[in-house]
């Protein structure tokens, strides 16, 4: 065999492996979406669940979800953001921030179990958050904190170092020459990462279910003070999310409908995630442009 | 007898234990170009690099002697190293250009300095161009990418956004070694315009980009300056054997 039909061959099989990938992701999804969809209406998007009987909707775990998402993701993206330019920019090659990246990697590999536990134990017990969107929105902040800062690091360290010296050179302090170079160079790889991670915190139920809690309590959709306790904004409320609720329908829902709101309300988690992935994106690109004056 | 804008003497630099650099004695005039030359790793750039610190990025180097911009020691503890490199600005041999569109190159240090007013800068972002000898190229495209530019051209417009901040002194770091012979003839046509209002310290591997842009010459051989003089007087006649050797291409 010649080395052109190696090549043939390699590519043939690098072809095949993309394919395989592609196809399990589009069939599962297909499977998803068609056997969700049908049980998807505007009644379903908008009404509270119901424990007992048919025709539940789950208007109220979409919402604790968005809340929730972005309550963590304001708590965790400025941390992130914080420790990942320490790491990339400041920190010295010493025991120290070794200690800091070790323990970073550790967390990352935590199971998501474990920090709910975790959280249960602290945010809801011992800080008497109790069963909250506070409790859940820092139970996430924790799971997703070490990635996002893995990833805000790495983004920045692809900066190269010629930009950098550029920003010195040019009579930038250091810290300007990371807020006005280096930040707006790397910012679609920070969002892509900032996506994932919101991705992954929009799916998430077992670091939910003894911190968010597993009840959604009726709101109030015209009461927007957060300390009131009916209204959609307290953050000291229970809030069941939507994965968790499906995670509850399928462990213990004795709904007569239990498979068809599951199956809707997975079609509706995957259509979120893919909507909020589409949208970030698109804010990121156009925030690059802005930033890197493409105008 | 022209005013020496950097004076340096008795400047050494370890990296940990290796003695890169063993004791440099040069002094640079005001608007000339001063070229050094010498084989790869010679000291050269390093040396280049010391003169507005670009060293102190590098861990584990430690530099003494005694430098001076303007009879000002710029190692003193005291030095804002930001306003030295306001005065003594840098070109590298990579084009860098920021990825935002060429006019925001070029004010980027004016911008950041907290200069707004449009009209001052639109000027600023003009006479900088036309120094650099590439406004005729980009005035109707200023508000693309530098990115989308030449290699040659990139390299004009970070020269352009190193004379906006107004430097006294600029160095560079063999600015046309990554590009083609015709950009490099528009940079070195540039440089000597720009000689009579900047002091220009050039780093370069060509010995005959050496010979013909610039004043003075510095050899340099293995961490030591051989030989300081008139570029004519040294590339006609080298007081050493060893700049003679080198000149003629018998090493390096």
């Amino acid at each position: 065999m010649d080395a052109k039909q190696k090549d043939k061959l390699a590519t043939g099989i690098l072809y095949a492996i993309a394919g395989i990938i592609v196809l399990l992701l589009a069939s599962l999804l297909g499977y998803i979406l068609i056997q969700g969809l049908p049980h998807v209406s505007w009644h379903f998007l908008t009404s509270p669940a119901k424990a007992f009987e048919a025709g539940g909707g789950i208007g109220i775990q979409l919402f604790n979800s968005v809340y929730l998402l972005v309550l963590s993701m304001l708590i965790s993206v400025p941390i992130a953001l914080g420790a990942g330019i320490y790491l990339a920019e400041y920190a010295k090659a010493n025991w120290i921030t070794d200690v800091v990246r070790t323990a970073i990697e550790i967390l990352s590999s935590l199971p998501s179990v474990v920090v709910g536990l975790f959280g249960f134990l602290v945010f809801v017990l011992q800080f008497n958050f109790g069963f909250s969107i506070l409790s859940g929105a820092l139970a996430l902040t924790m799971f997703n904190l070490p990635l996002l800062t893995r990833n805000v690091e790495d983004s920045l360290r692809q900066v190269s170092f010629a930009q950098r010296e550029a920003g010195l050179a040019l009579g930038l302090s250091r810290w300007e020459t990371v807020i006005h170079v280096v930040i707006p160079e790397s910012l679609p790889g920070i969002i892509t990462g900032m996506i994932l991670g919101a991705g992954r915190v929009f799916g998430e139920a077992a670091a939910l279910i003894y911190t968010a809690g597993q009840s959604a309590p009726a709101l109030n959709f015209s009461d927007w003070n957060p300390f009131d306790i009916a209204s959609p904004l307290n953050p000291i409320r229970p809030a069941e999310t939507l994965a968790v609720h499906i995670w509850k329908i399928n462990s213990e829902g004795i709904q007569p409908d239990a498979a068809a709101v599951s199956a809707g309300a997975s079609a509706v988690l995957i259509l979120a995630v893919l909507l909020f992935n589409i949208l970030a994106r698109f804010l990121g690109n156009r925030l690059y442009r802005k930033m890197t004056a493409e105008s | 007898m022209k005013k020496q804008v950097i004076t340096s003497r008795d400047v050494h630099l370890f990296y940990g234990d290796f003695e890169a650099l063993t004791g440099i004695d040069l002094a640079f005039n005001e608007h000339e170009i001063t070229a050094m030359i010498g084989p790869s790793g010679c000291g050269k750039s390093t040396y280049l690099r010391i003169l507005n610190r670009m060293n102190d990025l590098i861990p584990n180097v430690k530099i003494t002697g005694d430098i001076e911009l303007e009879g000002k020691n710029i190692y003193a503890p005291d030095t804002d190293v930001v306003q030295l490199r306001k005065q003594v600005g840098m070109v590298f041999q990579q084009p860098n250009p920021f990825p935002f569109s060429i006019y925001d190159n070029v004010v980027y240090g004016l911008r950041l300095a907290g200069i707004k007013d449009r009209a001052q800068l639109d000027e600023a972002a003009e006479t900088s161009l036309k120094a650099a000898a590439i406004w005729d190229e980009v005035k109707d495209k200023l508000h693309e990418s530098a990115l989308s530019l030449s290699g040659g051209q990139q390299q004009r417009v970070c020269i352009a956004r190193v004379l906006a901040v107004r430097p006294e002194v600029i160095l560079m770091d063999e600015p046309t070694s990554a590009l083609d012979p015709i950009s490099s003839t528009q940079i070195e046509n540039m440089l000597l315009e720009l000689r009579s209002q900047y002091t220009i310290i050039l780093v370069t591997h060509n010995m005959h980009q050496a010979s013909r842009i610039s004043d003075k010459t510095a050899f340099f051989l293995q961490g030591r300056v051989v030989e300081f003089d008139d570029t004519k007087k040294m590339f006609l006649n080298p007081k050493e054997k060893e700049t003679e050797d080198y000149l003629n291409g018998r090493f390096g």
